[in-house]
């Protein structure tokens, strides 16, 4: 039983998939610059307050001062006079956090509805999947927006609306995963010598399922980031937190006079979501099994 | 099936659906911290006891809960969605005098988004690794990644103070002299920044889609067939292939009128547009929960519409589907 298995590993230097995708994802140029400006943005947000210990919320200098004109005030001040640099490496974090909880629980509430939508079929299948047309034909920003006055704005609430109204594209997606292997052999097999539902489920469709969630993940990142600015430019989120959303909220009466009070926030925000994106689309290439001949 | 049953079914499904939006708005607010008849007159600091009474009164706040569900059902089924205490007329009016102005902003994007798209997918496909391919995935990255409020901040700041064109805010000028097509005119001229701005992401979208699908249908065997016949390759492209392309783009584009809602609330917020959007982030302003709540009833009735149409569309394009009796 054991010989041709060893044969194989003898001959062939077997790759495990893990660090197969991870050579296919370097060969994307796009997607390693993308990893690259990720990680330079996550230090920045991780040091930068180390770094350049200004407090975002104090008033540092004359309101309005544009970029350069005043020595260490490289991006100028906002309205009130403070530091914009300070505001983006302190902004960093929350919609970061905020953007990655929020994807989070997007994706985990997908898994769970698709999974068992897809694994079950029948009526279940039925009835989860008109739960999720319904979720659909809600337009998630206003609900977002509802959902957050209602219960208060905070980081938290604001995570927590923005999953509550993104999962269905991920439960769409998990459920055609799960339809799909639940026919294969192994499944079956698995169930032959007695796997349980539950076994099943989640230690053998769901980790075969994995690639093109992993990839639903990561822009899921990015849509949240940018659902994250929208509802701090709004005001919906907490005052109390620096985000670059809630910075360019702020200047929104303002602008015309000093542009550099919503450009450089923004920037930072379409950088990022860039960033997550080319990661996510060379994820999707490594991932993609029918790409890896090239 | 049937179109007209098709038809039927998906109206009586979308009737479910607008019932279902009902009862969350319903659980919504009882779910919510505080007292409702509080909520619903919203944070306009002098509540009378009077009003509060009379809400409770209306609301049946001192029955049982399922009963004051079947009272609001009943409400909303005859199109009284509440009371704004904020604006003081029926949250239904003021609805209707903003939903056209959502919808005209919101189907020129999609126009706008559509035309483009195509456009430079298709141009994409014919060369796909030619210098307008390789522009039109950069586009379609830096599009994505655009955040729809700071898309319209800059272009305000732009088209303020760089080349001033076009009006930067609200939907009409105070001071309009003429008639009808003055107006519409005027009207046009300013919802050119707020459509473009909301077309944008979507250009993006689109276009990276038709390129794909266009690729697809450039290598079928039909088109093979129509070159190996001879046809003039323009015929090729924008009669046999565009035509096949072009269906994909229709159904994520309906299926996506939510969140171009969505993107309209931003924009309208930016541009001053008095729309729903608008009104929705004035009413969040002022915790106006009924005139909120009355707009997300509203827009989901629009995308549930929107849904049928496209569905409707489809059909009548893609015999295909007719013939294989069609999903749901």
């Amino acid at each position: 039983m054991a010989s041709p298995a060893s044969n194989v590993t003898m001959t062939d230097r077997v790759q495990s998939p893990v660090r197969e995708a991870w050579r296919m994802f370097l060969r994307n140029h796009a997607a390693v610059a993308g990893l690259g400006v990720l990680c330079l943005i996550l230090l920045m947000t991780l040091l930068g307050p180390f770094i350049y210990p200004v407090d975002p919320f104090e008033l540092v200098w004359a309101p309005m001062t544009p970029p350069l004109e005043e020595p260490g005030l490289w991006l100028g001040t906002d309205y009130l006079g403070r530091d914009i640099l300070a505001g983006i490496i302190h902004g960093g974090a929350p919609t970061l956090a905020v953007g990655a909880s929020a994807a989070a629980i997007t994706v985990l509430i997908g898994i769970t509805v698709g999974a068992i939508a897809g694994y079950f079929g029948g009526r279940t299948d039925d009835l989860l999947m008109r739960v999720t047309e319904f979720f659909q034909v809600l337009p998630t920003l206003l609900f977002a927006m509802v959902l957050v006055t209602l219960f208060s704005p905070s980081l938290v609430t604001v995570a927590v609306a923005i999953g509550i109204v993104s999962w269905p594209p991920a439960a769409r997606l998990t459920r055609g995963e799960f339809l799909r292997i639940r026919q294969l052999e192994y499944v079956a097999a698995c169930r032959t010598i007695g796997g349980t539902d539950r076994r099943i489920m989640w230690m053998v469709i769901l980790p075969n399922a994995l690639p093109p969630l992993v990839v639903a993940a990561t822009l899921a990142i990015g849509v949240a980031i940018l659902f994250e600015a929208g509802l701090s430019f709004l005001g919906l989120s907490d005052p109390n937190v620096f985000s670059w959303g809630m910075m360019i909220g702020a200047s929104r009466e303002y602008f015309l006079d000093s542009w550099w009070a919503v450009a450089f926030p923004g920037l930072a925000i379409c950088l990022t979501v860039l960033a997550v994106s080319l990661v996510g689309d060379g994820l999707n290439d490594a991932l993609n099994p029918r790409l890896r001949e090239r | 099936m049937p179109l007209l049953g098709f038809l039927a079914r998906r109206t009586v499904y979308g009737l479910v659906l607008l019932a279902a939006v009902l009862i969350l708005n319903f659980l919504l607010v009882h779910m919510a911290p505080g007292d409702p008849a509080e909520m619903i007159v919203g944070e306009m600091g002098g509540a009378t006891q009077e009003i509060l009474d009379a809400i409770r009164a209306s609301y049946g706040l001192d029955r049982p809960l399922h009963e004051q569900l079947l009272l609001y059902l009943g409400k909303a089924v005859q199109g009284d969605l509440g009371h704004s205490y904020y604006f003081n007329t029926s949250v239904t009016q003021l609805i209707l005098e903003r939903v056209g102005a959502t919808v005209l902003l919101v189907l020129t994007s999609l126009v706008v988004a559509i035309l483009a798209g195509v456009v430079l997918g298709v141009a994409a496909a014919r060369r796909p690794n030619g210098l307008v391919s390789h522009l039109t995935t950069i586009l379609a990255l830096a599009g994505y990644s655009l955040p729809i409020f700071w898309t319209g901040l800059i272009l305000i700041i732009l088209f303020a103070s760089v080349l001033p064109i076009f009006p930067v805010a609200n939907m009409t000028s105070t001071m309009i002299e003429g008639g009808f097509f003055a107006r519409l005119a005027d009207i046009l001229h300013h919802l050119v920044l707020p459509a473009a701005t909301l077309a944008i992401v979507y250009v993006a979208q689109y276009s990276r889609l038709a390129r794909a699908s266009m690729l697809e249908v450039l290598g079928a065997d039909y088109i093979r067939t129509a070159r190996a016949k001879g046809l003039n390759e323009r015929l090729v492209v924008y009669k046999h292939a565009l035509r096949n392309a072009v269906l994909p783009i229709v159904t994520i584009a309906g299926l996506q009128f939510g969140q171009l809602l969505s993107g309209a609330v931003l924009t309208e917020t930016v541009f001053n547009w008095p729309g729903l959007g608008r009104l929705a982030f004035d009413s969040i302003l002022r915790r106006d929960y009924p005139t909120i709540l009355g707009i997300l009833f509203f827009s989901t009735l629009l995308v549930i519409v929107a849904n049928i149409l496209t569905d409707l569309c489809y059909r009548i394009v893609d015999p295909r589907i007719r013939l294989e009796g069609g999903r749901g």
